[in-house]
């Protein structure tokens, strides 16, 4: 292990196996609860598993990292089989979601356990253990145990710690998930800034989307132990397929059949859009986009226009979000002022316009 | 206590006042009278386990106390029971910890059995312990044959002997309160050492065991002064040879049918360690949590 970094940089402009990185197909099957997710990752890549909780987000990072043994499946990186592995013998590292600092040790020695179990002197391990603070700006907190170190601190303790022993395979459990939203800021962009260096491959678990699109390529959206969506974050914030991360991206998402600029949902209402598709899509169109009125409309350009009625106010920033339900259920975002003026309140029927222009519609 | 009150006939406030209705200052309030039924019988079991100590200062001869403790006999006595104390607590360590990690993190058929199994000499009569230790380790026992004919070793009635008895006895108070403190830290340490690169065992010794090494220490600590105390399964299986196997409650056992003051003077010994060990336990057990 300590040669690793030598071995990961091979000589010159030796040409890279095809086989480098991971390529895993995971089933854990716990009885009620089965995952079964395939993963793809080329050294470099930084990918997101995101998903609600309970979906098998984090089974799959132990099953990554041999703490939960796979049922069935293959796990390889780098062309190396690890099914068979235990989980110490694997080129792993984790980053646990309470990051899981040994509380009797100090963050220098922390940081030079992996090392330390790799097989390196006592000197060599705290060596490059001090090394790994260094470099994540902690060298003066290198004598202190992890209760005396703030969340950002300990997260990056942690994140040296899971570094220092080269690993392959860099496993992230909800990384910024301990941290208050102040600290969080700026340990997302360190972190951006840590993976962005690390060369191998990194796989780490969220249910923030934001986390999720800042720190990762590619995202691989889990629900219910299924992958329901993968690609980059670019792609999966403007096409979602599932209500769940149209939820999460703030979109009203359906499902319908397309006949030209009609969208046909099921038995219910249309929407028209402004693509011209054939079969079945996915149309969206934001929270933002929805005008409401109290009485029908007449003379308006919007061509979407449901009789709908209102379940729900929250509070959105500045904003009010409304949750409506009826002909059509969606979610439309209007001015604190605007919904005062329409006299807003769980029960009133109210009349939605969404102009197609504003709609957004793709194959399914 | 305020619950009590709800149900019993209360009696109301000293100044007669209208019972004020129930909220923070009423249960304050209430607090105060505690009713007799409870505290009369308590304050008679707290004499009951108080008076006895007192009798034992009260009694002592303090003038010839000095020249007592220095005694041979006494002196020899002291010092066979610390060093088979210690040495019992060192054994139980040793096995000790293994069974109470077995028992607290690997899921094995049978582990209900073996905790059992584990607990019984806690409330096995000693006499009784010390009987079985004869059968197995005796010089006709069903081990002890094949030790004394293969390597010449006997236990029955040898210091070795009360080593065994008191470890056999003190034995399960480590495992018990060991095992607690195993199954209130957190494995997933564990399993972060094992990313690290830890084999189990490593992870056992570099972040288990500091990590439960204060309830290691009590266990320890209340196994020592279970096998300070040892008498029964001691005097069955080793005998009571001054100088070999007569530790110290041996020795008051046997003084007070000759010399009661000597008696006296030894219980006062170990009366003190006994205040010594609950002192050094004080932050585990006397703060009621």
């Amino acid at each position: 292990m300590t040669d690793i970094e030598k071995t990961s940089h091979p000589s010159g402009t030796a040409p890279r196996p095809a086989d480098e990185g991971l390529d895993a197909r995971l089933v854990v099957d716990r009885g009620r609860f089965r995952l079964d997710v395939t993963l793809k990752a080329a050294p470099g890549d930084v990918v997101a598993l995101l998903g609600p909780n309970g979906a098998g987000k984090t089974t799959a990072l132990r099953a990554l990292a041999g703490l939960a043994p796979l049922t069935d499946g293959h796990l390889r990186l780098d062309g190396d089989s690890l099914e068979r592995t235990p989980p110490e013998s694997r080129p792993v590292g984790v980053v646990f979601q309470d990051y899981l600092l040994f509380p009797h040790l100090t963050a220098l020695d922390n940081v030079a356990f992996g090392p330390r179990c790799h097989g390196a002197t006592k000197a060599e391990a705290r060596a490059r253990a001090a090394e790994w603070l260094e470099r994540m700006g902690l060298a003066e907190h290198a004598g202190a145990k992890p209760r005396r170190l703030s969340g950002g601190q300990a997260q990056r303790v942690a994140l040296a710690r899971a570094l220092a022993t080269h690993p392959r395979l860099l496993l992230l459990d909800e990384p910024l998930a301990a941290l208050d939203a102040r600290t969080r800021l700026d340990i997302r962009a360190q972190l951006r800034r840590h993976l962005a260096d690390f060369e191998a491959v990194a796989v780490l678990v969220t249910h923030d989307p934001l986390d999720a699109m800042v720190l990762a390529d590619r995202l691989v959206v889990i629900e219910d132990g299924h992958v329901v969506q993968e690609g980059t974050p670019g792609h999966i914030a403007r096409h979602p397929r599932t209500d769940y991360i149209a939820h999460l991206v703030g979109l009203n998402l359906y499902k319908g059949q397309a006949e030209g600029h009609t969208v046909r949902l099921g038995s219910g209402p249309s929407i028209t859009t402004t693509e011209d598709l054939a079969g079945p899509v996915f149309v969206t169109f934001p929270p933002s986009a929805v005008t409401l009125h109290r009485d029908r409309p007449t003379g308006t350009s919007a061509r979407n226009l449901w009789h709908c009625e209102v379940a729900g106010l929250e509070t959105h920033g500045d904003q009010i979000r409304a949750d409506l339900t009826g002909e059509l259920p969606l979610v439309a975002d209007l001015t604190t002022v605007a919904a005062a003026e329409l006299g807003l309140h769980p029960g009133a029927p109210v009349w939605a316009t969404v102009k197609a222009a504003q709609t957004h519609a793709y194959p399914a | 206590m305020t619950q009590v009150d709800e149900c019993g006939p209360v009696p109301g406030p000293p100044t007669g006042g209208p019972r004020r209705r129930r909220g923070r200052a009423a249960v304050s309030r209430r607090r105060s009278p505690v009713p007799l039924p409870l505290l009369l019988p308590a304050l008679v079991g707290l004499a009951f386990l108080v008076l006895p100590l007192i009798a034992l200062l009260v009694r002592t001869p303090w003038a010839g106390l000095p020249g007592r403790l220095t005694s041979p006999a006494v002196w020899q006595a002291l010092q066979l029971s610390l060093l088979c104390a210690t040495a019992a607590t060192a054994v139980s360590l040793v096995v000790g910890v293994p069974l109470a990690w077995l028992l607290a993190r690997v899921d094995f058929p049978g582990r209900g059995l073996v905790r059992a199994l584990v607990t019984l000499p806690l409330v096995l009569p000693p006499v009784v312990g010390g009987v079985a230790l004869l059968m197995a380790l005796g010089r006709n026992g069903v081990v002890g044959k094949w030790l004394d004919a293969w390597f010449g070793i006997t236990l029955p009635f040898t210091t070795a002997g009360v080593v065994v008895a008191e470890a056999f006895v003190a034995m399960p108070f480590l495992v018990i309160s060991v095992e607690g403190t195993l199954r209130a830290a957190d494995p997933r340490y564990e399993e972060a050492a094992t990313t690290l690169g830890a084999s189990r065992f490593t992870a056992f010794r570099r972040v288990t065991l500091p990590l439960v090494a204060p309830g290691i220490a009590a266990g320890a600590v209340l196994a020592w002064a279970r096998a300070l105390g040892e008498f029964g399964a001691t005097i069955t299986f080793a005998g009571n040879f001054p100088g070999r196997t007569q530790t110290m409650p041996l020795a008051v056992y046997l003084a007070l049918q000759s010399d009661p003051e000597a008696a006296i003077a030894l219980s006062l010994v170990l009366l003190a360690v006994s205040i010594a060990v609950l002192a050094g336990l004080r932050d585990r057990w006397m703060t009621a949590s």
